[in-house]
C-alpha cells in the first residue's frame, strides 16, 4: 500500500464519522428537555401562534424528516435559527469561533513551549533533581481543576497585580491577544501538564533505544545524535499526542471561557444550556466534533510526513 | 523507595478523605451551614482558619462537609464506565468478528467528540445534577475501560491456560469469568483509580459551572462558584475548597502512579 492509497482511506473513513456524529447530535438535541416553543414563544402564546411557530421550527413533521432536513442542512451549513438570539445559528457560531481558535492556537504554542524543553530536561535528567522536581510540579498541575487555576491567575495578575485585564476580548488583533493572553497560559498549563508526562516517556524510550546506541556507538557525537535522532522520533510522539489532546483542549476552553468572560463557542455553548437553545447546542456539539476529527485527520497527515512507517 | 514514597503519600491523602468523608460531623469546628452575622466574610484568623463567606459560614467546616459528595462522584463516575466498559471489553475481544469490528469503528468515532463537550451536550439533555452526570459519563467514559479491557482479553485469549481450560471442557462463560477476567483485569483496575482523579476534576468543573451538584449540596466545585463574585475582596472563601480538590486530585493520582510501577502494569 503506498501513501497515496492509506490516504485516501483515511478520508473515506471520516464520511461515515462525520454521518455518525450528525445523527448522535440530532437525537441528543431530540431529547432536550423543554419545549423550544414556548421558549420562544413565552408561556401566554395563543394557539393559532404556537401551530404557526411549530411549523416554522419544522417540529411538527416526522422525526426521520425532521432527522434528514438536519443532515441536508448541515452539509449546507444552515443549522437553523438561535431561539436566543434570533439570528442564524451558522452566523453566531462564525461570531463567536475566532476568539476560541485564538484562544486554543495560543494556549497550545504555550504549552509547547513550556512542555517540549522541559520534557527534555527531565528525560535526560531522569529520577535526578530536576526531572523530580518537574515532574512534582506538573503532577500538582494535572490536579488542579482548570476553572481553579483561571480563578487564581485572575485573582492574582489580573485584579491584584493589574498585569493583564480581568476578562473580555477586546478590538482588534493585538488587543485579542492581549485579553486572551491568561485564559491561553490556564489552558496551557493543564494541557503542558499532559504533554510534558507523555513526552518525557517517549523521550526516554527513544533515548534507551538500540538505534541510538548503535549511533553513539559510530562514534556519532551526542549533540547530533540528540538533535537528529532522538529530537526527529520525539517528534512524531509529540504530533500525535497533540492531535489526541485536541478534544480536550476545547473541552477546557468551554471552562476556560466561561471563566474569564471570553465570547468564544464554548461559553455560547453552556449559556445555550441554561437558555435551552437547542439549534445553537447541536451545531455546536456537531462543529466541536467535526473539528476534531480533522484535527486528527490533519495530525495523521503530518505523522505520514514525518514517519517512514506509517502507510508504508 | 521510589515507587513508595509517591504510594505512601497517596494512600495517606485517601485516608483522610475517606476519615472526612466517614465522620464530618466530629472534624468540623462550627456547623458548615449555620449562619453567623456577627462574622459575614471574615477573613481567616484562629477562630475560623479558612475564614468565612458572604453568611458567616465557617470555610474549612464546609469544605470538610463537602468530602462526602465529591467521594461520592470519585467513586459512582468511575464504577458505571468500569463495569459497562469491562463487560464490552470482555465480550469483543474474546469474540472478535464483526462486534469487535463495531466496537472499534465506534470507539474510533467516540474519541472524536471531545469528551467535555459531549458530557456537557448530554447533562443539557437531562438536566444539571449529579445523578445525570453520573449518566452521561457512563455514556462517553466506557469506552476507555473496554479498550483497556480488550487489549488485555485478546492477550490472554492465547495464553495456554485458556487452551487448558477449553481441553478439560469448561464452559465459555466459566474460562471467562473464572480464568480470563482475573488474568485481564489488573490494568483495568489501576486505570480505575487514576480515573477517580479525573472525576474529581470533571465533577468539580461541572458543578462549578451549575451542571454538577446543585447548590445547597456542598460540593468543592459548587463552593468554590459561591465564593467567585468575592474572589477579588474575600479570597479565602475558595481557598479551602480549591486545596482539598488537588489534594484528593493527588491523592488518587499518585496512588494510580504508584500501584502502577508497583504492580508493573503496562498501559
Amino acid at each position: 500500500m503506498n501513501k497515496g492509497t492509506w490516504l485516501l482511506g483515511r478520508l473515506a473513513q471520516i464520511v461515515p464519522s462525520f454521518v455518525f456524529i450528525g445523527i448522535v447530535v440530532f437525537v441528543l438535541a431530540r431529547l432536550l428537555p423543554g419545549d423550544p416553543v414556548s421558549a420562544v414563544l413565552g408561556d401566554h402564546a395563543t394557539d393559532a401562534t404556537v401551530a404557526r411557530i411549530t411549523a416554522q421550527l419544522g417540529l411538527d413533521r416526522s422525526i426521520p424528516v425532521q432527522l434528514l432536513h438536519f443532515l441536508g442542512g448541515v452539509v449546507q451549513g444552515e443549522f437553523g435559527t438561535s431561539i436566543a438570539y434570533r439570528i442564524p445559528v451558522s452566523r453566531l457560531i462564525l461570531e463567536r469561533l475566532p476568539a476560541t481558535l485564538i484562544l486554543t492556537g495560543l494556549s497550545m504554542a504555550i504549552a509547547l513551549a513550556l512542555a517540549v524543553p522541559l520534557a527534555f530536561i527531565a528525560a535526560l535528567k531522569a529520577n535526578r533533581w530536576p526531572d523530580l522536581l518537574i515532574r512534582g510540579v506538573f503532577q500538582v498541575g494535572l490536579s488542579t481543576p482548570i476553572f481553579y487555576v483561571g480563578l487564581l491567575l485572575l485573582t492574582v495578575l489580573a485584579a491584584w497585580a493589574h498585569l493583564f485585564p480581568v476578562g473580555g476580548y477586546g478590538e482588534g488583533w493585538g488587543e485579542h491577544l492581549w485579553h486572551l493572553f491568561l485564559p491561553a497560559l490556564t489552558l496551557a498549563l493543564s494541557f503542558a501538564a499532559v504533554l510534558m508526562r507523555s513526552l518525557r516517556g517517549a523521550v526516554l524510550d527513544v533515548i534507551n533505544a538500540e538505534f541510538v546506541d548503535f549511533a553513539r556507538a559510530k562514534g556519532l557525537r551526542a549533540r547530533l545524535v540528540l538533535g537528529r535522532h532522538v529530537l526527529r522520533n520525539a517528534l512524531i510522539a509529540t504530533v500525535s499526542l497533540v492531535g489526541l489532546q485536541v478534544g480536550s483542549l476545547l473541552g477546557g476552553a468551554v471552562i476556560t471561557e466561561s471563566v474569564f468572560a471570553v465570547p468564544g463557542v464554548g461559553r455560547l455553548m453552556v449559556e445555550s444550556i441554561f437558555a435551552r437553545d437547542y439549534p445553537v447546542i447541536q451545531a455546536l456539539t456537531l462543529v466541536l466534533a467535526v473539528f476534531v476529527s480533522l484535527a486528527l485527520l490533519a495530525t495523521d497527515i503530518v505523522q505520514m510526513w514525518l514517519d517512514p512507517r506509517v502507510g508504508k | 523507595m521510589r515507587v513508595w514514597l509517591p504510594l505512601g503519600a497517596g494512600l495517606l491523602i485517601l485516608a483522610a478523605l475517606l476519615v472526612m468523608a466517614a465522620v464530618p460531623d466530629l472534624l468540623t469546628p462550627y456547623d458548615p451551614l449555620g449562619f453567623d452575622y456577627e462574622a459575614l466574610l471574615a477573613e481567616p484568623s484562629p477562630a475560623h482558619l479558612f475564614g468565612t463567606d458572604q453568611f458567616g459560614r465557617d470555610i474549612l467546616s464546609r469544605t470538610i462537609a463537602a468530602s462526602r459528595i465529591d467521594l461520592q462522584i470519585a467513586v459512582f463516575a468511575m464504577v458505571g464506565p468500569l463495569l459497562i466498559g469491562s463487560v464490552i471489553g470482555l465480550l469483543v475481544g474474546w469474540f472478535g468478528g464483526w462486534a469487535d469490528a463495531l466496537f472499534g469503528r465506534l470507539a474510533d468515532i467516540v474519541v472524536t467528540f471531545p469528551f467535555l463537550v459531549l458530557v456537557i451536550a448530554i447533562v443539557a439533555v437531562l438536566g444539571p445534577g449529579l445523578i445525570n452526570m453520573y449518566i452521561a459519563v457512563a455514556c462517553v467514559g466506557w469506552v476507555v475501560y473496554a479498550k483497556l479491557m480488550r487489549g488485555e482479553v485478546r492477550v490472554q485469549r492465547s495464553a495456554d491456560y485458556v487452551a487448558a481450560g477449553q481441553v478439560l471442557g469448561f464452559s465459555t462463560g466459566r474460562v471467562l469469568l473464572r480464568h480470563v477476567l482475573p488474568n485481564a483485569v489488573r490494568p483495568v483496575l489501576v486505570y480505575a483509580v487514576t480515573d477517580m482523579a479525573l472525576a474529581i476534576l470533571l465533577g468539580s468543573s461541572l458543578g462549578y459551572l451549575g451542571l454538577g451538584a446543585q447548590p445547597p449540596e456542598a460540593e468543592w466545585g459548587v463552593l468554590i462558584a459561591d465564593g467567585k463574585n468575592f474572589f477579588t475582596t474575600a479570597p479565602w472563601i475558595s481557598l479551602a475548597p480549591g486545596v482539598a480538590i488537588v489534594l484528593a486530585g493527588l491523592g488518587f493520582s499518585l496512588t494510580g502512579d504508584g500501584l502502577q510501577a508497583l504492580l508493573d502494569v503496562k498501559r
